[in-house]
């Protein structure tokens, strides 16, 4: 079963002060996510990301389209019970403590109070928050608000979870303290739904990830498909500072730099350079398949619609001044 | 329908039930005590304490007694009761709060003296509230023209005169000041005096209840001075005929007049056989002082309307 | 009614607490010990008067404006900082958030009005050394400012719903003037003609009506209030305040929370 079906999802909102213009925030989206998936949704700012969610959260109204979550129409409460939340820099009651907070939370997502009182203790020290009784988290800092927030997102015990940006605000330990929550997560069978747009996390996390710019969705896939290795090609590492003359029949790109070269060749040559290396005792350092990283296809993706509209527009000019 | 469908139309029935109930049910009070709520304002009672718990809106709250006042004056009026004991206490709040405010004195020089049911019946606290009103506004011709006129109705022509006279030397008087003065000296039972005296009153005010009083005080007067006239014209046609008119046309005819005489309201006027001159409808002239059947009491109701 | 209405309810009432609304309490205790202490050396025969009117005027405006300052947030300072989105993407309705808001802070007010009566009783017994039978017409005043206070709550609820804090406390403390004066109001809407009479009947018809529970005046010169009029004004803040609460509920399920 689908975790979420998002079928023609779009939003318009009217701006200025009349609220007479239109703004699309968001184009009619389709997008399913697998239960179990860890779902990376990736854009720049100000890409619709947090609009998606809202839409998906009921925060916002959409000017069409539906969804399903878990199987269910979107908007019926009833599925809340089985979703967790994280919003962008979230921020919470600061005149409780986050054990308060997490009690209020529970009781509204319908925690009973046994359940509660074990369940707190256990998702604080999850997201790394231990000795915060009695602290108002108005003396909170950033990163400790992020964690409290993905601990509210968790408590209840959801099948499926929306971070929007959880990394943000976060140490580099942090981070790497939420992919390994976020991964345990998967393995509880639980489906993960993170926006960022920081590229190197859902490279590390996701199954799949949409790419949407603009209000648009760009290309959904696993992250294998969209980073596919380049044809045949790979890249060799040797300690040295000249290329031998059996590698450079092979390929003419390489690059030295101190006392390392580089060279990218074609696959089925590898074992010619191999050998050539070892003719000129030179020590190989590694050999790696080439693949595109997540963020050339990002910025080749985002880029190529750029380009494409500017060609258009330069031949849409030179049109007419011929 | 959706939860949020179902929510929006339960939400908007019970916003139109429940403001339709607290209209009836605030209807309904309304009946609970049906008197304008001028009486209990009187709680406090003293013009200080009022202006003291203003807070500094004078202004503000010198509108709204005068507001009270009016209202306070028309309610009972239209319910033909016969006092107005709140009447001085809110026009002295009024004039506390706001001692330029004209329109207070203006009315009180005409409801405050005269006696229930046509007034308060209250001289003193008149002559009192249009002196407060000069002391603050010495240059306001008008109040030496209410006070000269509160100090006629109480036929006090000497003070009446005097008051006139201070008011026609004030910069821009109106010139019937200085008239009226001198009229105040000799010819203060004249029907010509009180026309003008009331005329005056007529053209210099803008509320209702006053300009509605002084048109049936100017009514009045005609009656009185046309059935004084006749009867004058009744004892000479005696004198010359050794017996009474028989008929009004019999009067009219020997007097050498056009037609037979009318009253405001275009009624003849009547000739009784004691040969008494009578307004036909003495009801509709309520201060009439001629012209009356005998042992007539004026009505109660609806006293200052046409 | 739903479990989470009580929950909301009760974190709305901690908020305030919390927030130090109760201080306010301090400042009431000043002003009245101050007035009681002042009035049983001056003033002979009304101490009684002066206690009562000043005590309840107090209660009623304190509670007013902590309906209004803490009203005119509910709602829109939860969507400003966001804190609502981790609420509403829980199981809870939106009108449940609206209704939960409403009795927190007409709980606050009620638990605030008995601290500030057990004063006013206190400052009582002060001048007067003892109760008489009429001062239990002062239960009854005190009721009908707690009726007040459900509809100034619900009113700045309703605004808060779609406006700014500021302009919904420049709306909300308008209206609370206007329908403290809802009877002079009426007698204007009397006298006046044609537009302007219809335009202001309708105006006194359905702006709250405070004149009609402010019995201050009637309880501290020891008059007996009927029971009918007890009844009715219990109605009408009721229906009033339901049909505010209609309509911010009506406002709120439609609302876009950018």
């Amino acid at each position: 079963m689908a975790a979420i079906e998002i079928l023609g999802l779009e939003k318009t909102y009217m701006v200025g002060f009349w609220r007479k213009r239109p703004k699309r925030a968001l184009e009619p989206l389709h997008l399913t996510v697998d239960e179990g998936e860890i779902f990376g949704f990736l854009g720049p700012n100000g890409a619709g990301k947090t609009t998606t969610l809202k839409l998906l959260m009921g925060l916002v109204f959409p000017t069409a389209g539906s969804a399903r979550i878990l199987g269910r129409e979107w908007t019926d409460p009833q599925i809340k019970a089985q979703i967790g939340f994280l919003p962008e820099q979230p921020y919470f009651y600061d005149y409780l403590t986050a054990h308060e907070l997490l009690d209020y939370y529970g009781q509204l997502s319908g925690v009973s109070a046994p359940d509660r009182r074990h369940r707190i203790p256990e998702v604080l020290s999850h997201v790394g928050l231990t000795d915060v009784k009695g602290i108002q988290l108005r003396k909170f800092s950033k990163g400790m608000l992020q964690r409290v927030g993905i601990a509210q997102a968790i408590l209840h015990n959801p099948r499926l979870v929306f971070f929007d940006e959880p990394m943000s605000g976060l140490d580099p330990l942090g981070r790497r303290e939420v992919r390994d929550l976020m991964e345990q997560l998967k393995r509880e069978g639980k489906t993960v739904f993170f926006s960022t747009h920081i590229l190197s996390d859902a490279e590390a996390l996701c199954d799949r990830v949409a790419i949407i710019h603009k209000g648009m969705l760009r290309s959904v896939g696993a992250i294998e498909e969209l980073t596919s290795t380049v044809q045949g090609k790979v890249e060799v590492v040797w300690q040295g500072t000249n290329v031998p003359a059996g590698v450079r029949v092979l390929s003419a790109d390489c690059h030295v730099t101190g006392d390392t070269v580089r060279g990218i060749i074609n696959e089925n040559q590898q074992d010619a350079a191999i050998d050539a290396l070892r003719r000129e005792r030179m020590r190989l350092v590694s050999i790696t398949p080439l693949r595109t990283s997540l963020e050339t296809y990002f910025v080749e993706k985002l880029q190529v619609r750029c380009e494409s509209t500017s060609e258009n527009t330069v031949g849409a000019a030179a049109g007419t001044r011929v | 329908m959706s939860s949020r469908g179902r929510t929006t139309v339960l939400a908007a029935s019970s916003l139109l039930v429940s403001i339709t109930a607290s209209v009836l049910s605030l209807r309904h009070i309304d009946q609970l005590h049906p008197t304008s709520p001028v009486e209990d304002v009187l709680y406090i009672g003293s013009p200080k304490m009022v202006k003291r718990a203003s807070f500094g809106f004078d202004g503000l709250m010198a509108c709204m007694y005068w507001t009270r006042t009016v209202q306070y004056f028309g309610h009972r009026h239209l319910n033909g009761e016969m006092s107005y004991n709140e009447l001085a206490p809110l026009l002295e709040i009024t004039t506390a709060l706001d001692p330029n405010m004209m329109a207070p004195y203006q009315f009180g020089a005409s409801f405050l003296a005269p006696a229930p049911p046509n007034g308060a019946g209250e001289p003193d606290r008149a002559i009192r509230l249009m002196q407060y009103g000069i002391e603050h506004n010495p240059n306001d011709w008008h109040l030496y023209y209410n006070l000269g006129f509160v100090y006629y109705t109480l036929k006090d022509y000497k003070q009446a005169s005097a008051t006139f006279a201070r008011g026609s030397r004030v910069p821009n008087a109106h010139p019937f000041l200085k008239i009226l003065a001198a009229r105040m000296a000799e010819h203060t039972g004249d029907y010509s005096t009180a026309r003008m005296l009331w005329s005056a009153t007529f053209e210099t005010s803008q509320d209702s209840h006053i300009r509605l009083n002084a048109i049936a005080h100017l009514r009045s007067l005609q009656v009185d001075e046309d059935v004084t006239n006749l009867q004058a014209a009744v004892t000479r046609f005696g004198e010359r005929a050794g017996r009474l008119p028989s008929s009004m046309e019999e009067l009219t005819a020997a007097e050498h007049l056009p037609g037979i005489p009318i009253d405001p309201d275009g009624k003849p006027y009547e000739l009784s056989p004691e040969g008494r001159i009578l307004v036909q409808n003495p009801d509709n002239f309520i201060f009439v002082t001629k012209g009356t059947p005998p042992g007539y009491k004026p009505p109660a109701f609806g006293r200052l309307r046409k | 009614m739903s479990a989470r209405i009580l929950h909301i309810a009760k974190n709305t009432f901690r908020e305030a607490v919390r927030d130090r609304v109760l201080y306010n309490l301090i400042a009431f205790a000043l002003l009245l010990s101050g007035a009681a202490i002042l009035v049983s050396q001056i003033s002979i025969d009304i101490e009684r008067l002066v206690v009562v009117n000043l005590g309840l005027t107090a209660i009623s405006l304190f509670g007013v404006l902590i309906a209004i300052f803490i009203g005119i947030g509910l709602v829109s300072k939860e969507i400003e900082k966001r804190t609502l989105y981790t609420v509403l993407s829980r199981p809870v309705r939106r009108w449940e958030f609206i209704v939960g808001k409403f009795f927190g802070l007409a709980g606050t007010l009620v638990v605030n009005t008995l601290f500030m009566a057990i004063g006013v009783f206190g400052a009582l017994l002060y001048v007067a050394h003892r109760f008489s039978r009429p001062d239990a017409w002062i239960f009854v005043a005190l009721y009908f400012i707690i009726l007040e206070f459900l509809i100034i709550c619900s009113l700045s609820l309703l605004f808060s719903s779609f406006s700014s804090p500021l302009l919904s406390a420049v709306f909300a403390f308008s209206l609370f003037v206007i329908g403290s004066f809802a009877n002079d109001l009426r007698g204007f809407a009397g006298v006046a003609h044609g537009f302007t009479r219809w335009f202001a009947t309708a105006a006194a018809y359905l702006v709250p009506n405070f004149s009609t529970l402010n019995v201050i005046s009637a309880v501290a010169h020891q008059q007996p209030l009927g029971a009918h009029l007890i009844l009715q004004n219990t109605l009408y803040a009721l229906f009033y305040t339901v049909a505010a609460m209609s309509g911010a509920v009506l406002i709120f399920e439609r609302r876009n929370l950018k």
